[in-house]
């Protein structure tokens, strides 16, 4: 009865918004490279960058928007460096992303640690505040739900419909879906495919180091080690479970949310019969059923994971 | 305009050279963070190299350092050589080390040349349990053995905390979560007196040995790297493409979980949720530094323990941040990867009009 009884609340549905903001940056980020043939393992990486690199912007006095700026740049730095390694050297995506990971993290935590060596509690900024707009936020559940959140959530769902709008309303678009499938008819058509994909590896990370940076600049207001603890991975899983869809990567980074807010509410209601390390496991858990249940009918980009040279067919 | 030729074979020098320049180039752009952070430069390279050869004990300590970097690394290098990508052998050496406390502290009472046998087994077979089920998931479902393998890191070490709150709890433990200790007998002898080495480097090393023979000189080896070079003509010759990749993945888990088992019998003797700074992750770098070749893991192992013991004792003499050793790890996995485009890559400078 209790637990029928989340799902009808409005703060349910505005935990499960709140905590699929970063998932929706980071999904739209990866399935914007994998559109265009390039696996990004560096998006766990690249979460870490994004969400030190916009807190520490803040905190040295930048403005949250001018921090979100520095977070996606940073992020697009990165996602440069994946290019350069995966399109015209076409060395392996796997180890590349692994080692942007890597990089970014580390590079990270290293700058953070010398910038505040041992402080005790770790430094707090004002994140972004829910908008609270006039009279919509007074609206019965529509109002807690979506006009109280944050201007980042905000931002996450009109780059879902940017993003949709760009695959597959324009020309650029177009083309960005055909250097992921097919190459050889990009080059032939004039187009640069070398271009077009690290356009898309750094447009796609530098979304995913907003993720990253909503973690410190609206989820919380200050920066931890570790904090990313596995979101990016569960975004390259979701991408799938979307078919490379932005509509389904929302739907799925909702659901994913949903059941997130789900999980610590029930934990309050039988969490003393259940571990609670069995909560903490079941969204991991999640994603790797959804994955396996949808990998048989997965449609991956055509040209997924193959480099491609100019001038060799 | 710069073009990018392939190289006929590339040269023994060169497959040899650019894992030794990568590494050193990546050691030589840690000046830069460490510049960053204010310290001087060679007196903190100094120090490093101090933390590594500076005393027996230093010396010893990398090594112990190395011992579950090798297996790692091996873990690594046979699932990439048939390119199955086992990124979970930090979830693996959790599952080898779990088995170990499971059957090391108690549950059998047996002497040493029993007990440690039946730990070591125990422990690789959680490991190889582990990464059976991603290869299973792959070769059945088609489920992308990368994303599965990455989730199950995060399950596992969950799963791992579960356990230590409750059924492997020490109730000796002040009410830490941490394992009862495993029995004496069960431990691997200790190498040098007064030294934390172990046996564990010796089993890893045989393990080293073997793994190179069996993957150039037996048939295993051969399906192997068939499968990896060309599933689609492997499997047009007639081998069993699906099988050949769940043995790779049952040897790969093997080796990662005789890691988990080898940190916490050979060193730490009971198990804690954070038995591993990332050696499963860091298996990876050292498998790609070793050109995936099962003997050049043991010398990259090496390095890149050197780099943590090295950057370890640097930073405790100087203040800077550990993390500089995680820097310089992931920077030799770059230079690596780039050195190794230029080993089989000639890098041709085109003026215009000339070609």
């Amino acid at each position: 009865m209790d637990i029928l009884h989340i799902l009808l609340t409005d703060s349910f549905w505005a935990a499960a918004l709140r905590i699929a903001t970063p998932l929706i940056f980071g999904v739209l980020g990866a399935l914007i490279c994998e559109k265009a043939g390039v696996l990004n393992l560096g998006i766990e990486g690249i979460f870490a960058a994004g969400a030190m690199a916009g807190w520490m912007a803040v905190w040295l006095g930048a403005g949250l928007w001018g921090g979100l700026l520095v977070a996606a740049i940073v992020g697009g730095g990165f996602g440069l460096m994946h290019a350069i390694l995966t399109v015209p050297l076409g060395l392996s995506q796997h180890v590349s992303g692994l080692g942007i990971t890597m990089f970014a993290t580390s590079l990270s935590y290293f700058i953070y640690r010398t910038a505040l060596p041992q402080v005790t509690s770790p430094p707090r900024i004002t994140p972004f505040q829910p908008l609270d707009i006039p009279i919509l936020s007074d609206l019965p559940f529509l109002g807690p739900v979506l006009f109280q959140q944050t201007a980042m959530t905000w931002l996450a769902l009109f780059m879902v419909a940017l993003v949709w709008w760009v695959l597959n309303r324009t020309p650029l678009g177009m083309a960005l879906r055909a250097v992921g499938d097919n190459p050889d008819a990009v080059d032939a058509q004039g187009l640069s495919v070398y271009g077009l994909r690290m356009g898309a590896i750094v447009a796609g990370s530098a979304l995913m180091a907003l993720g990253g940076a909503f973690l410190t600049m609206s989820a919380f207001d200050a920066f931890f080690f570790g904090m990313v603890n596995g979101r990016g991975w569960i975004c390259i899983a979701l991408v799938i479970f979307a078919s490379w869809r932005p509509g389904k990567a929302l739907l799925g980074a909702l659901l994913f949310g949903a059941f997130d807010a789900f999980q610590v509410r029930l934990q309050t209601e039988v969490g003393a019969f259940v571990p609670s390390q069995v909560f903490l496991m079941a969204p991991y858990v999640l994603s790797l059923v959804a994955l396996v249940i949808v990998a048989r009918r997965a449609e991956y980009p055509a040209a997924l994971l193959q480099p491609w040279f100019k001038g060799q067919r | 305009m710069i073009r990018f030729e392939p190289r006929e074979t590339p040269s023994r020098a060169l497959t040899l050279g650019v894992p030794v320049a990568s590494a050193l180039i990546a050691l030589l752009l840690a000046a830069i963070p460490l510049a960053f952070a204010g310290a001087n430069i060679l007196e903190a390279y100094g120090q490093m190299a101090k933390g590594i050869f500076g005393s027996t004990f230093a010396f010893t300590e990398m090594l112990t350092r190395a011992t579950p970097l090798i297996f790692t690394g091996l873990a690594a290098t046979l699932a990439f050589r048939a390119r199955l990508w086992n990124i979970g052998a930090e979830g693996q050496f959790y599952l080898g080390a779990m088995a170990a406390v499971t059957v090391g502290t108690g549950l059998i009472d047996a002497p040493g040349i029993i007990l440690i046998p039946i730990i070591l087994l125990t422990g690789a077979a959680a490991g190889a349990a582990g990464m059976a089920g991603p290869a299973y998931l792959k070769t059945r479902f088609g489920a992308d053995e990368v994303v599965t393998t990455l989730l199950l890191n995060f399950i596992i070490l969950i799963f791992l905390q579960m356990m230590l709150e409750g059924p492997l709890k020490d109730p000796m433990g002040m009410g830490w979560p941490q394992s009862e200790p495993i029995l004496d007998a069960g431990m691997l002898p200790q190498l040098l007196p007064r030294m934390r080495i172990h046996a564990g480097l010796i089993i890893a090393l045989i393990a080293a040995v073997i793994a190179q023979i069996m993957l150039s000189k037996t048939v295993w080896g051969f399906k192997l790297r068939a499968v990896g070079e060309n599933a689609a003509a492997a499997l047009h010759a007639g081998i069993g493409v699906k099988r050949t990749l769940m043995g790779a993945a049952v040897v790969s888990g093997a080796l990662a979980g005789l890691a988990g088992v080898s940190e916490v019998a050979g060193l730490k003797g009971y198990l804690t949720a954070d038995l591993s700074p990332g050696f499963g992750y860091t298996g990876i770098v050292v498998a790609m530094l070793a050109g995936l070749s099962p003997i050049g893991v043991v010398i990259s192992a090496v390095f890149i323990a050197s780099v943590f013991v090295g950057a370890d004792s640097m930073s405790r003499a100087m203040g800077v941040s550990s993390y500089l050793a995680d820097l310089v790890v992931a920077l030799s996995l770059i230079c690596v990867l780039i050195g190794g485009f230029t080993a089989r890559y000639r890098i041709l400078i085109v003026r215009k009009g000339a070609a």
